[in-house]
């Protein structure tokens, strides 16, 4: 196994989740392409700490880090877009341009 | 990539796995179609992980993703009331621009990568035990540790904040 070949699967999956991010109109699958692109963070972090063998494992830590950091993510932005959703009957990110003049 | 190695037929198996299921969850007009494809790239990286030796972190993933996230994405997507089943309005009509963005971002990512390991082996994946990510973390971790426990509590206390209607007042 090579490092690189991770470091590619991981590049498709982050490009995969900004192609998500970039097309979908409904908030929820925004959210979910964003979790693609936090998986392949840690398909990285993980790659990289056996890469280089680190016999603290911190490499798997941090991976422990960014899932803690997606479970916050996803908690507190699905109560956003429910909060959203109950004032404008709407999940749609086109819709919300509030803050547009 | 050397296919003599039996690691790399289950790379590649569970890469081809991981990169279909995300073109679905990206690109399926059925929401709940999009949501359980996830299950499928993030069990594909827990696959990974285990390849890799670390098996802890496989199992958090597990757990913690697909036992916990995907629930509350399918609560989402249940509360929001996202049409469930096929549905014309989910994406925009032109896909060409995020296309284009992606596959740039892919170029440069993948490019860079080959480019300074080229064919660097990871020539030896020992299993690191979970005794010593535990002593990891609450050693040379312990306040990032600390700091990222604040996060999640802070965002579960502005969850519930935000997500509860006002009765009271």
């Amino acid at each position: 196994m090579t490092v690189a070949q991770f470091l590619v699967l991981s590049a498709a999956m982050f490009s995969i989740g900004i192609y998500g991010v970039l097309i979908r109109r409904n908030a929820v699958l925004v959210l979910l392409s964003v979790e693609l692109m936090l998986a392949a963070v840690n398909i990285n972090f993980v790659a990289f700490g056996t890469y280089f063998a680190d016999p603290a494992a911190g490499g798997q830590v941090f991976a422990l880090f960014v899932i803690t950091v997606a479970a916050a993510e996803v908690g507190i932005g699905l109560a956003i877009i429910l909060l959203i959703f109950r004032n404008r009957a709407s999940a749609n990110v086109d819709e919300l341009d509030v803050l547009k003049w | 990539m050397d296919l003599s190695i039996a690691q790399n037929w289950f790379f590649l198996v569970i890469a081809l796995v991981m990169v279909a299921a995300s073109l679905v969850v990206v690109t399926s007009r059925n929401v709940m179609h999009a949501a359980l494809m996830l299950v499928g790239a993030l069990a594909g990286s827990a696959g990974l992980f285990i390849l890799l030796g670390a098996e802890f972190v496989a199992g958090v993933l597990v757990l913690v993703y697909i036992g916990a996230i995907i629930v509350l994405f399918l609560f989402g997507v249940m509360i929001t009331r996202v049409q469930i089943g096929q549905s014309r309005t989910l994406d925009h009509a032109n896909p060409w621009p995020a296309a284009v963005v992606a596959i740039a971002t892919f170029a440069v990512l993948a490019g860079s990568a080959v480019a300074f390991f080229g064919d660097a082996e990871i020539d030896r994946v020992a299993a690191v035990r979970t005794s010593d990510i535990g002593h990891t973390i609450f050693d040379r971790f312990v306040v990032p540790f600390e700091v990222v426990s604040f996060v999640l509590l802070a965002a579960l206390i502005g969850s519930i904040v935000l997500a509860r209607k006002d009765t009271d007042t």
